[in-house]
């Protein structure tokens, strides 16, 4: 098997002044592919995403490994995090509103990642950039560089927000719901795009979503998350072959297009789902 | 009481002179009494602006509006809270956080001069799905699956007949929307209640209406009958994309 990109072992995370831990046992390696992690709000998959860029300062943070390529994260400094935060790995949120600086220009702002981590003049930057947002399908680059953020469209956002990760050539990507906030008809086409350039590109995606549909059609394989636990691991073509009864519920709560009416299954929570993984 | 809903040339602006912005220009469509009508489109299309010309939170519209067929400009305000309700959609932002479930349920009884406070209150909790001890929650103490059924809650205990459904489960996790939809079908079929829906999830769409209109900049481009997504039977070419789009996110192509 191919080296992994990144490599978790036994990852536990504890918020400042919490009780118990957020995100319990969780292991995973990453390969040249794209990784779902599926759970209810509250499950801790964004946590995950955040302590693999070491967001987390006030965090408790504790491993077996974590390893990324050459580097250990465990061991990294913040000062060294610096250089490989948006340079060789790096993340897209929700939302591109709150993404972006509203004040500044997205040409300059998707610049400034280049201009951050290469040594490069602002003329070699700007073609740079203009030929990433050329990339991810923006039509007219030379104009769209010079637009505010309230003046281009969320889908539109988002691809911008791509090309400002992608510049900087990561060897890893953590998107956490990217297309949450897009319309459906948008949300196709910003997948598209992301998914094309990390096939391309041999970019290790983790995909952090709550749906279940996205997952499916877009990942490789899937972790199920459920109370900072991963219940189960699946390829995503198995999906409908879960067999952890969070999973099965979860699949089974959601309205499908052409499906009979009937009551919808409601999940069953079970305490012991808590437990077992640590048991 | 009947409530179907005509609505025939509603167009609205914003902002004035030359500035002002058509929103909607011209807007026709009718629901039946005891439908369950969806409004589907992108955002920006004008889906959550038609609910809030319906319920007169926006009341600067022109073009005709009728329920039950009386215009509803024309019937009194306290009257119009009695017939219709609205349910929005995110449960974080409808309940006041400092507001006790039981002031936020007596405060309509009040106003309305209703009798029985206490009883029409627990019958209300218990018809969306909770315990009476509820009631003296704020919605800090509860999940975002309980606050849409307490919204749910405040929209029922005037006993309206017309819910508008403004994205109802588009905050909660699918898990939590399975229980909300399942309550929503119960209420409808208890309570014969009629049901405008805007929603962005054509498979919501399809487990809960009976028709849907697709909105595009603000026109209905096309009504549709709920058997049309399958398959898609859209002729508009935006309803064929839109259709089309959901039928490949989901995987049922």
């Amino acid at each position: 098997m191919e080296k992994p990109v990144l490599d978790i072992r036994n990852l536990a995370i504890r918020y400042a002044g919490a009780s118990r831990d957020s995100v319990r046992g969780v292991s995973f390696t990453l390969g040249r592919e794209r990784l779902g992690i599926v759970g209810e709000s509250g499950s801790g998959k964004s946590t995950v995403g955040r302590a693999i860029l070491k967001l987390l300062p006030t965090a408790q943070i504790t491993a077996d490994r974590m390893q990324f390529e050459d580097i250990d994260l465990l061991k990294t400094s913040e000062r060294e995090m610096l250089k490989i935060r948006g340079r060789r790995m790096s993340m897209i949120l929700q939302d591109p509103k709150y993404s972006l600086n509203p004040i500044q220009r997205v040409g300059r702002q998707v610049a400034e990642t280049y201009m951050r981590h290469f040594p490069a003049t602002k003329a070699e930057a700007k073609a740079k950039t203009l030929a990433m947002l050329e990339a991810v399908k923006i039509r007219d680059p030379e104009r769209v560089h010079d637009l505010y953020p309230h003046e281009i469209s969320g889908g539109m956002g988002q691809r911008i927000m791509i090309a400002m990760m992608l510049l900087a050539e990561p060897e890893l990507v953590i998107a956490d719901e990217p297309t949450s906030a897009l319309d459906v008809t948008v949300r196709l086409q910003v997948l598209e795009i992301l998914n094309g350039l990390v096939r391309d590109r041999g970019i290790g995606l983790i995909m952090i979503s709550h749906d279940l549909n996205l997952v499916r059609n877009f990942c490789d394989r899937v972790l199920i998350m459920f109370d900072g636990q991963v219940v189960e691991t699946l390829r995503a073509s198995e999906l409908d072959n879960a067999q952890h009864p969070y999973t099965r519920g979860l699949l089974a709560a959601q309205p499908r297009i052409g499906d009979r009416r009937k009551m919808l299954s409601v999940l069953d929570r079970r305490p012991e789902w808590s437990q077992e993984v640590t048991a | 009481m009947t409530s179907n809903v005509e609505i025939r040339n509603l167009s609205i602006s914003f902002g004035e002179g030359p500035a002002a912005v058509k929103v909607l220009p011209g807007v026709n469509f009718s629901v039946e009494a005891g439908e369950c009508f969806g409004l589907v489109g992108e955002s920006g299309s004008g889906k959550s602006t038609v609910l809030r010309c319906i319920s007169m939170l926006t009341d600067f519209w022109q073009g005709q509006i009728s329920i039950g067929g009386r215009n509803v400009r024309d019937i009194p305000r306290l009257e119009r809270c009695r017939l219709l309700q609205m349910v929005f959609q995110d449960p974080y932002g409808s309940l006041h956080p400092r507001q006790s479930v039981r002031t936020t349920l007596s405060e309509p009884l009040k106003i309305h001069g209703l009798d029985d406070h206490e009883g029409r209150m627990r019958r209300v909790i218990r018809d969306v799905g909770l315990t009476a001890d509820f009631i003296d929650r704020f919605p800090h103490q509860m999940s975002g699956g309980q606050r849409q059924r307490i919204a749910i809650a405040r929209a029922l205990i005037l006993e309206p007949s017309l819910l508008l459904l403004d994205e109802p489960t588009s905050a909660l996790d699918v898990s939590v929307q399975a229980e909300i939809l399942n309550l929503l079908v119960r209420l409808r079929e208890e309570r014969g209640l009629t049901y405008l829906m805007v929603t962005h999830d054509l498979a919501v769409v399809d487990h809960m209406c009976d028709r849907f209109a697709v909105m595009l900049r603000g026109e209905v481009t096309e009504v549709l009958p709920r058997a049309a997504i399958q398959g898609n039977h859209a002729t508009h070419p935006y309803a064929r994309e839109l259709i089309g789009a959901s039928l490949e996110y989901e995987g049922a192509l």
